[in-house]
């Protein structure tokens, strides 16, 4: 593959207070490509997200998007710049409609008749539910609708953050097909999971994370093969 | 019935004035978390403006209306949003509140300074005209008016608010600002036009308001609180149930205002329909559900460093000997300058265990003391046992005070305190009970077994022992067990209550020993005075007391002390520089903004600075000059006595920042 | 007689339910395990217990006494102690001061005596001794690295004498050995007829101490069982990975070795 990375995290450190989370984080995202980012709870993948999304300011190191240096830049910023995060929980708006979830959405440059259409198409059933307050959604749908997001923002790389949670296995691998529908637009993807397979289905690489580090990277099979160990401890 | 149906009448336009300027607070409240104080000085400030350009320039009434609805009032919200409190929407609520006391004894002191007190009179819209239903029913146009443009503001924000998409992210960044920036809004843009159209409102509001209340600056800011009950019947989030909350509080007044003679002793409490929406607001608050305990944030404050009894001990008997020397120099007339400073260093005192330490807000500190100043008189037993009885008074109504808002707080706990200090303002102060509206109470100088402190000079110095002692009782209590709980019980309630400590015990606790240290204050102030009227008391000192604290430094026992010195100093100079007197309010309240995020004040940054003193310039200096440096530490113990009374132990670790962890390694 | 016993517990946020009937007991002198994947309802069903969240149904009974409307101060005086995911330390004050804090709290008058003659800093410092975390007694708790806050909360608990102790997600934060000697103290808090009850993500740590573990998902207990059966359960291992399938085995390296991951994943 040729050319710049879409994202290039370089010795990334991070820290809450004086408690050092991330502790030198390299990971890199080629353009195009879906990477699985896998690891226990506590590893430090969520605030690795926060990082790169803006949310949160890192103590050191340093991110490349597309070759740009992005350090310090503002989410809103980094949003208009083509960058979409959807972050863990549903990240919805649950006191506004679907309608106006949608609406919301239209901020990243989209007008709100094409994300609408956009939107609508992929889930007609959030269509149905156009009046409905996002709360009120089950949590499948909401995560539809977040992911609608992803859909109409045409994104240049595309955060993922435990799209699962508090989900039925069965609609996990109902979204996890559009992500792959997404990812064959041409999307870049960093994806971060719990549920290591489903994740994996549709990566093109998987890096483990523990301790605030990546102490894994390889082929998704590879990587499938010592997640169970990992994740329920090896003494058996 | 006719009688029945012009209250309602009113009720309904009261109602209507209140639902905008609730709206207002809404809009802003829920959009930035930072709840304006200062919105009912707001709409008194615009009033005056108004009444300036519609009076005093000449303009006609609609275009002053415009011009300050669309144009001045807009632009002030948007200074104050995005210059004086922002980013206060994470802050401690006790710093946001801090910061719009600041605002708002910055807008009295502004509109004191540019219309000093006088008969103004705001005609009604149409003065004159009038509507008249059957026989003897009669409304005004402006009655008419101010339904109708409730009625339009409500459609209006129905309409920004859930058919545009800058007020969809108005309603989106109430769930959540973070998510919304990660889709690409501005939570900021959203904040600035949000207190944009809500100090417009506050200002519409003041504006509808004042031909009936009068162009006041005390009472049109108290809309503040008009406003809050409205509110809070929506939770401070939903409009429409706003909107009732509103009406049914202008019709509940209304009818009070109609029925009142109709109620046994009524005439004895002709405050009553004024404090209709503190009982109304009160009401909502104990009605409403319990929030649970917040659980999930780590938050130590970094305090000012506390003494240790030597140095306190040192210090105090500094002060007064200082106050034994100033009892032989100063005329009686100054001496009096003297005590007014120690009470109020005594009252500011009781706001360092409740605010600094205890971490809860009270916006009737001066209340308490009035308490005590009233049972002194009434008590009349100028000895130790009348004292302890006016103590006693005052803490047992601080008890009192404590329990309806128990499960309070924050805001709402220091919003409950402003209401109360206003009830007891109409109903108690005002009343035969103790001043009877504007009469004197006077009270004799003490006497201790047998001793009496009759002359000005003895009694400042006890004064001065009384502040001393209390001081130091205020430091044993932080060094101590009870210290450490309260210390604990603000820095985690969940931890506090998994331990086994009854929250509702300890606070109740703390309002009774801050309200009795105020009421001590007060009960002594009086014997000081020899009398006493209601206004010592009124609300907005303890507002002016509370920001005072704040910049002198609500964490230490030198921070009240100066504060107290500061606080007494004010209305002097006021009177010494009449040309000035509101700039001075100005100038507090935009210290209270400046100093507001970091409660130690300026005391701390004393210490501070005498720990540069000490750590650097003396060993840099003794170092160039040899032969200076034994002179030069002289000085350097000598210096604090300028301005910090009692010294610390180590100053170095007085960083400012609030340390706030989010210890959530796992997520 | 069971200690603890959690009985069709309900809680429901909104729409939104995060602990959706579950049952299950704990034995005294034990330690139980109680693990699920993020969002299960671990930390609300620890809310339940010590009485920070009211639940929507449901009863919790302590020694067969229902305890569901006693107050979080009441229940700590009956003998349940916690520690908090997300820390509640008391940032203020030195962590010596934390732990004494607790000691006056739970002595309440009798406290007066105790700091008279000493007996009060002794018991701190052996608390603190004995989770390991004297060398940090002088320093503020809100500057502490986060495992030496868990310690510190473990210690406040203990200063309490409970008879239960809820520990949610203690270890993280620990680095291994400091791990393994919270696993052997846990052992021994046991072993003293102590009871406890834990929230933790390390499974190694939750294998090797807990007797019994609850598995919770969606807000519902999914298995129980020993360490040994957990382990296999088919159910267990849909939660937590989302397959069932036994791929796993081999290459035990990835926790240990640092690869440079840009040269794999750049082609």
């Amino acid at each position: 593959m040729s050319g710049v990375p879409i994202l290039e995290v370089i010795d990334l450190h991070a820290a809450y207070g004086r408690i050092e989370v991330l502790r030198g984080v390299n990971l890199r995202v080629p353009k195009g490509a879906v990477v699985a980012l896998l690891g226990p709870n506590g590893a430090g993948k969520s605030t690795l997200l926060k990082v790169i999304s803006g949310q949160m300011e890192q103590t050191s190191g340093d991110i490349h998007m597309a070759g740009v240096h992005v350090t310090g830049a503002k989410p809103d910023d980094l949003a208009q710049l083509g960058l979409t995060t959807i972050p863990e929980g549903r990240s919805v708006f649950p006191n506004l409609t679907v309608e106006e979830n949608l609406l919301l959405m239209s901020y990243a440059g989209v007008s709100a008749d094409q994300v609408f259409e956009t939107a609508y198409a992929y889930f007609p059933r959030l269509h149905e539910r156009r009046y409905q307050l996002a709360g009120t959604l089950s949590g499948g749908e909401q995560q539809m609708l977040a992911l609608a997001r992803a859909l109409t923002s045409d994104p240049a790389l595309l955060l993922l953050d435990e799209l699962s949670m508090g989900l039925a296995p069965l609609i996990v691998e109902e979204l996890y097909d559009t992500v792959g529908r997404i990812a064959a637009t041409g999307v870049s993807i960093l994806v971060v999971e719990q549920f290591a397979q489903t994740a994996l289905k549709i990566a093109d690489h998987a890096a483990v994370m523990t301790g605030g580090r990546v102490v894994a990277t390889g082929e998704p099979n590879e990587i499938e093969a010592i997640m169970a160990d990992i994740v329920l401890g090896g003494a058996a | 019935m006719s009688e029945f149906i012009s209250y309602t009448l009113i009720g309904i336009f009261t109602g209507a004035a209140y639902a905008i300027a609730a709206s207002g607070l809404v809009l802003t409240y829920s959009t930035t978390r930072v709840f304006n104080i200062a919105h009912g000085a707001v709409g008194m400030f615009f009033a005056f403006v108004y009444w300036d350009f519609s009076q005093k320039q000449g303009m006609p009434a609609w275009l002053a209306l415009i011009v300050v609805l669309l144009l001045v009032a807009p632009a002030f919200g948007v200074f104050v949003q995005r210059v004086l409190v922002r980013d206060l929407g994470n802050a401690p609520v006790g710093v946001s509140l801090v910061v719009t006391v600041g605002i708002l004894i910055g807008l009295i002191g502004a509109a004191t300074q540019i219309w000093p007190a006088a008969g103004r009179q705001v005609p009604q819209f149409f003065d004159g005209h009038l509507i008249k239903i059957g026989s003897d029913v009669v409304i005004t146009w402006h009655e008419v008016i101010t339904v109708v443009l409730s009625a339009v503001v409500a459609f209006a924000l129905f309409v920004l608010l859930t058919r545009t998409r800058i007020g969809t992210a108005m309603r989106a960044s109430v769930d959540n600002p973070d998510l919304l920036r990660l889709y690409g809004g501005r939570p900021q843009l959203v904040a600035a036009l949000a207190w944009a159209v809500g100090t417009s409102l506050a200002a519409l509001a003041g504006i509808l308001l004042t031909p009936v209340i009068g162009l006041q600056y005390y009472d049109l800011t108290l809309l503040v609180i008009s406003a809050y009950a409205a509110a809070m019947l929506g939770k401070l989030t939903s409009l429409p149930m706003t909107y009732v909350g509103a009406m049914a509080l202008g019709l509940a007044q209304s009818y009070v205002v109609g029925y009142l003679q109709y109620i046994p002793f009524g005439n004895d409490i002709t405050g009553l329909p004024a404090v209709i929406p503190t009982v109304f607001l009160v009401v909502v608050l104990v009605l409403l559900p319990q929030a649970p305990l917040r659980i999930g944030q780590v938050k130590g404050l970094v305090s000012a460093p506390v003494p240790s009894f030597g140095k306190a001990g040192i210090w105090g008997g500094s002060l007064v000997l200082l106050s034994m020397l100033l009892a032989f120099g100063l005329a009686d007339s100054d001496l009096l300058l003297v005590g007014t400073a120690a009470t109020y260093g005594i009252v500011m005192l009781s706001l360092v265990l409740l605010t600094g330490y205890g971490g809860h807000v009270s916006l009737a500190q001066f209340t308490f003391a009035g308490v005590g100043a009233v049972a002194y008189s009434r008590f009349d037993q100028p000895n130790l046992i009348g004292l302890l009885l006016a103590t006693l008074v005052a803490a047992a109504v601080g008890a009192i005070v404590a329990i309806p808002v128990l499960r309070l707080t924050g805001l709402y706990l220091a919003l409950a305190t402003l209401g109360f200090a206003q009830l007891m303002d109409k109903l108690v102060f005002q009343t035969s009970i103790a001043y009877n509206i504007g009469n004197p109470l006077s009270a004799e100088r003490l006497s201790i077994l047998g001793l009496k402190f009759s002359g000005t000079g003895e009694y400042t110095v006890l004064m001065t022992v009384f502040l001393v002692l209390i001081a130091v009782a205020v430091i044993a209590v932080r060094r101590g067990r009870l210290g450490r709980m309260l210390v604990a019980a603000r820095d985690s309630q969940a931890a506090c209550g998994t331990l086994g400590l009854d929250l509702r015990w300890m606070r109740i606790g703390l309002f009774a020993a801050s309200a009795g240290i105020a009421g001590l204050g007060g009960a002594l102030y009086a014997g000081l005075r020899g009398t006493t009227v209601s206004a010592d008391f009124m609300y907005f000192q303890s507002l002016l007391l509370l920001a005072m604290a704040v910049i002198w430094g609500v964490t230490s026992v030198t921070g009240a002390v100066l504060g107290g010195i500061f606080m007494m100093y004010l209305p002097v100079a006021q009177s010494d520089h009449p040309s000035i007197a509101g700039l001075l309010f100005v100038l507090l309240g935009v210290g209270a903004v400046i100093v507001g995020r970091d409660p130690n004040g300026l005391a701390n940054k004393l210490f501070g600075f005498n720990a540069w003193v000490m750590d650097r310039l003396y060993p840099m200096l003794a170092e160039r000059y040899p032969g200076m440096a034994l002179l030069a530490r002289g000085e350097g113990s000598a210096l604090p006595a300028s301005g910090s009374v009692l010294d610390v132990e180590d100053p170095a670790e007085s960083a400012q920042e609030e340390v706030e962890r989010d210890v959530a390694v796992a997520r | 007689m069971s200690l603890l016993r959690v009985d069709d517990v309900v809680v429901q946020f909104g729409g939104v339910t995060a602990v959706n009937h579950a049952s299950f007991e704990v034995e005294p002198g034990t330690v139980t395990g109680l693990i699920g994947p993020n969002g299960a309802g671990k930390t609300t069903c620890f809310n339940v217990i010590t009485g920070l969240q009211a639940p929507t149904s449901g009863r919790v009974l302590l020694d067969g006494h229902d305890i569901t409307k006693a107050p979080v101060h009441r229940r700590a005086r009956r003998g349940i102690g916690r520690t908090f995911q997300r820390l509640e330390a008391f940032g203020s004050l030195t962590v010596w001061d934390n732990v004494r804090t607790a000691l006056d709290i739970h002595d309440g008058f009798r406290g007066l005596f105790k700091s008279v003659d000493g007996s009060a800093d002794q018991e701190v410092e052996q608390l603190l001794e004995r989770v390991g975390i004297s060398e940090y007694a002088d320093e503020r708790a809100d500057s502490v690295p986060t495992g030496v806050a868990r310690l510190l909360e473990l210690a406040r608990a203990l200063a309490c004498d409970p008879r239960l102790l809820l520990l949610d997600e203690p270890s993280s934060g620990l680095d291994e050995v400091e791990t393994v000697a919270f696993g052997r103290l846990l052992v021994e808090l046991a072993g003293e007829g102590r009871t406890v009850l834990m929230v933790e993500h390390d499974m190694d740590l939750v294998m090797t101490v807990c007797e019994v573990i609850h598995v919770l998902d969606f807000g519902s207990i999914i298995a129980q069982g020993s360490p040994a059966q957990i382990r296999v359960d088919p159910v267990v291992q849909r939660a937590y990975l989302g397959f069932t399938d036994q791929t796993a085995g081999g290459a035990h390296a990835a926790t240990a070795s640092d690869i440079d991951d840009t040269k794999v994943l750049a082609p």
